[in-house]
């Protein structure tokens, strides 16, 4: 393990054990109560499903049209990331509605774009596993596709009346919650920087041994 | 000029498996060469190379000066032939023919090709899929010939003949030997290459085992057997 | 035997032969193709038929009041876009029957010109079964379809573009894939969702006296834009995934 990496894994278990405390401490909003504190877990999710969708589709790129192989694994990495974070973006905000709103569920318009984010990277992930001979070029061009789509999603939805919280709210925060905020999105893009190193390393090891095992074939064919 | 068609050390991988390794060879026009090897050991890999269809992982393809790639314009020179007849089945012989002219761009003589390839009797309103296997293959043959190609690929082509099929494939693997053609035939079947090859290539296990021109063997059985270690 | 084919068995090229020949070439050879069979227009007409019942039993059946506008729209284009699978699906089944891809992939015909030669064809044919089906939709829930009848079949013809621009890429990839019945619907429909709402938005307010044109002319220029996004990374995407390996 690389000693960056050992650092950064370090410092993101560190601050995992205090952000708890950081967001407990922050000051509680007016209107909505302690419900809005899963907002410091939502948004950086949101942040991270967007982040590694679009990292995606730029090593889809880099592999469909150069044959990269290390567009390739960054495309895979990002597209399991995307997934995971996408998920707990997909049932914090829910929970969230559930209290603020008083419904779970609602066709906004970013809502239903990061639900559609999260079926076509579930889809990039399916095509890759399943996909046949050519899994690899499908499962980029998927993700060409969905890059593509997501802003034409947002704007198909957006014609309908939109509720979701503004983007406009960050910058309304009071100054003890905007810390807290951005503390949390560091240490989230943190860990999704540990985690997709993690598992570039994983694939290209992978790339490796396939590698190796050729080498020792020839040697003893 | 001298149109060569060479491989310069081009190698295949499809994942972990290495389909073909180091492969060096050079086919010159007006020669028979037959590729010769067990199940797997790279034969249609090789093939898909050579077709420009499959891209090598390493090493380069030339005819002639000119590299030969998927978007080289040299592909036009190029006439396939594969153990299914590459045909579509709901279109009668002649549509298909000029389905693929269209393609190539060429004007072609559809009744001197039907009658080239001995199919000038058929009944020109029925499709293909009624045709039979034999017949199909012939149609194959003419729709690889319509652009007038310098190399001519066969793979496994007599697989789904009758005996009187193979014997009419080789009479015109014969002929457009003569008609100076570079022609590389894949193929199982040992006595089609003692017949055809005048130059024999034997692969084993993604390798070239052995590369040779006519003067220089003589009992391709044998040849075989010991080259790749089979027994018959 | 025959004499040889010329001296160097060359047939003579044709003058401005052309992209747009070549394209034209393979859709016709298609649209031949299923002309000869018609199995698309009907398996792919009887599916779509059957879907607009299933709908109408589920939700008509036996009542005698009608539903709202937005849903026959839905409907509508649910059944179109679920029953455009099989002609994805078979467009590139023939080029898989005999091997003709290879044969295909091997003439110097461009990449764009297959892709879109093949989405021409499949296209056309599946806004062939739109043509037969909206009307169905409209006698069985007594919705206004001639209301504006070109309109709507603008609608549905920039739509199928659409879904086609993303699903000829993939069909074309799944090629050799086991699955690729099961997966084809389930990579398409996330993407092609614009597409869903855009279509059925725009005809429900053509099915409803009530409404505003307006939102019908924004829906169709949207769906004008998806197509031209659509075929922009479809053709981008196509020639790398439509390889013979």
């Amino acid at each position: 393990m690389n000693p960056g990496l050992l650092a950064a894994t370090v410092l993101c278990a560190l601050g995992f054990l205090g952000i708890p405390f950081l967001i407990a401490g922050a000051p509680v909003e007016s209107t909505m109560g302690v419900v809005q504190k899963i907002f410091y877990f939502h948004v950086p999710c949101a942040w991270l499903l967007l982040l590694s969708t679009i990292y995606c589709a730029v090593g889809s790129v880099q592999y469909l049209f150069t044959g990269s192989e290390r567009g390739d694994q960054r495309a895979v990495a990002s597209a399991e990331l995307a997934v995971l974070f996408g998920a707990c973006t997909l049932v914090s905000g829910p929970l969230w509605g559930w209290v603020a709103w008083g419904y779970p569920w609602t066709w906004d318009a970013r809502l239903t774009s990061s639900l559609l984010l999260w079926l076509m990277m579930v889809g990039y992930l399916l095509a890759r596993r399943y996909g046949g001979p050519a899994a690899r070029k499908l499962s980029a061009a998927l993700a060409l596709f969905a890059a593509a789509d997501a802003p034409l999603v947002y704007v198909s939805v957006n014609v309908w009346r939109t509720i979701h919280p503004k983007t406009t709210v960050v910058p309304s925060l009071s100054p003890g919650m905007r810390g807290v905020f951005w503390t949390s999105l560091l240490l989230f893009t943190l860990l999704w920087i540990v985690l997709f190193t993690v598992r570039l390393r994983l694939e290209r090891m992978r790339a490796s041994m396939t590698q190796l095992e050729l080498a020792y074939e020839d040697a003893h064919a | 000029m001298n149109e060569r068609l060479t491989l310069a050390c081009v190698g295949k991988t499809f994942g972990r498996h290495r389909a073909l390794i180091d492969i060096s060879l050079t086919f010159d026009p007006g020669e028979v060469a037959v590729v010769l090897g067990p199940n797997g050991a790279g034969k249609t890999t090789l093939l898909g190379v050579l077709s420009t269809l499959v891209a090598p992982s390493t090493g380069t393809l030339t005819f002639g000066a000119e590299a030969l790639s998927r978007n080289s314009p040299l592909r036009a020179k190029i006439g396939w032939v594969g153990h299914e007849p590459g045909i579509y089945g709901d279109l009668t012989a002649s549509e298909n023919l000029e389905t693929f002219a269209a393609l190539y761009a060429v004007r072609a003589n559809v009744a001197e090709l039907l009658d080239r390839v001995g199919l000038s009797e058929v009944r020109r309103e029925v499709p293909v899929r009624t045709f039979s296997r034999g017949m199909q293959q012939r149609l194959a043959l003419a729709r690889a010939l319509l652009h007038g190609p310098q190399i001519l690929l066969f793979d496994e082509p007599g697989s789904a003949l009758d005996p009187a099929g193979v014997a009419w494939l080789t009479t015109q693997i014969a002929r457009e030997r003569a008609a100076g053609r570079l022609v590389i035939v894949v193929t199982h079947d040992l006595s089609a290459a003692a017949t055809l090859a005048s130059h024999l290539v034997i692969l084993r296990r993604g390798r070239v085992v052995f590369d040779e021109h006519r003067e220089r063997f003589d009992d391709v059985r044998a040849l075989y057997e010991e080259k790749t270690g089979a027994v018959r | 035997m025959p004499p040889a084919m010329g001296t160097a068995g060359q047939s003579p090229p044709v003058p401005h032969a052309s992209w747009l020949s070549q394209t034209i070439a393979i859709a016709m050879k298609d649209l031949r193709i299923e002309w000869r069979s018609r199995e698309v227009v009907y398996t792919m007409g009887f599916l779509a038929t059957l879907v607009v019942l299933v709908f109408s039993f589920a939700f008509v059946a036996g009542q005698d009041s009608s539903i709202g506008p937005g849903t026959v729209a839905g409907i509508l284009w649910v059944a179109v876009l679920f029953s455009g699978t099989i002609a994805l699906s078979r467009a590139f089944d023939r080029e898989r029957e005999s091997e003709a891809i290879r044969a295909l992939l091997l003439s110097p015909v461009p990449r764009s010109a297959i892709y879109v030669g093949k989405l021409a064809a499949t296209a056309l044919v599946m806004f062939v079964v739109e043509l037969i089906v909206a009307p169905l939709a409209g006698v069985f829930f007594s919705a206004r379809m001639a209301a504006h009848p070109l309109w709507l079949a603008l609608l549905l013809l920039l739509g199928t573009i659409g879904f086609c621009a993303v699903g000829v890429v993939f069909s074309a990839a799944l090629l050799r894939s086991r699955s690729r019945d099961a997966l084809l619907g389930a990579l398409l429909f996330p993407i092609v969702v614009p597409v869903l709402m855009a279509g059925a938005r725009g005809t429900s307010i053509l099915l409803d006296p009530a409404a505003d044109l307006d939102g019908a002319m924004f829906w169709t220029r949207f769906l004008l834009v998806v197509d031209v996004v659509f075929v922009a990374v479809g053709l981008w995407a196509f020639e790398p995934v439509a390889t013979g390996e």
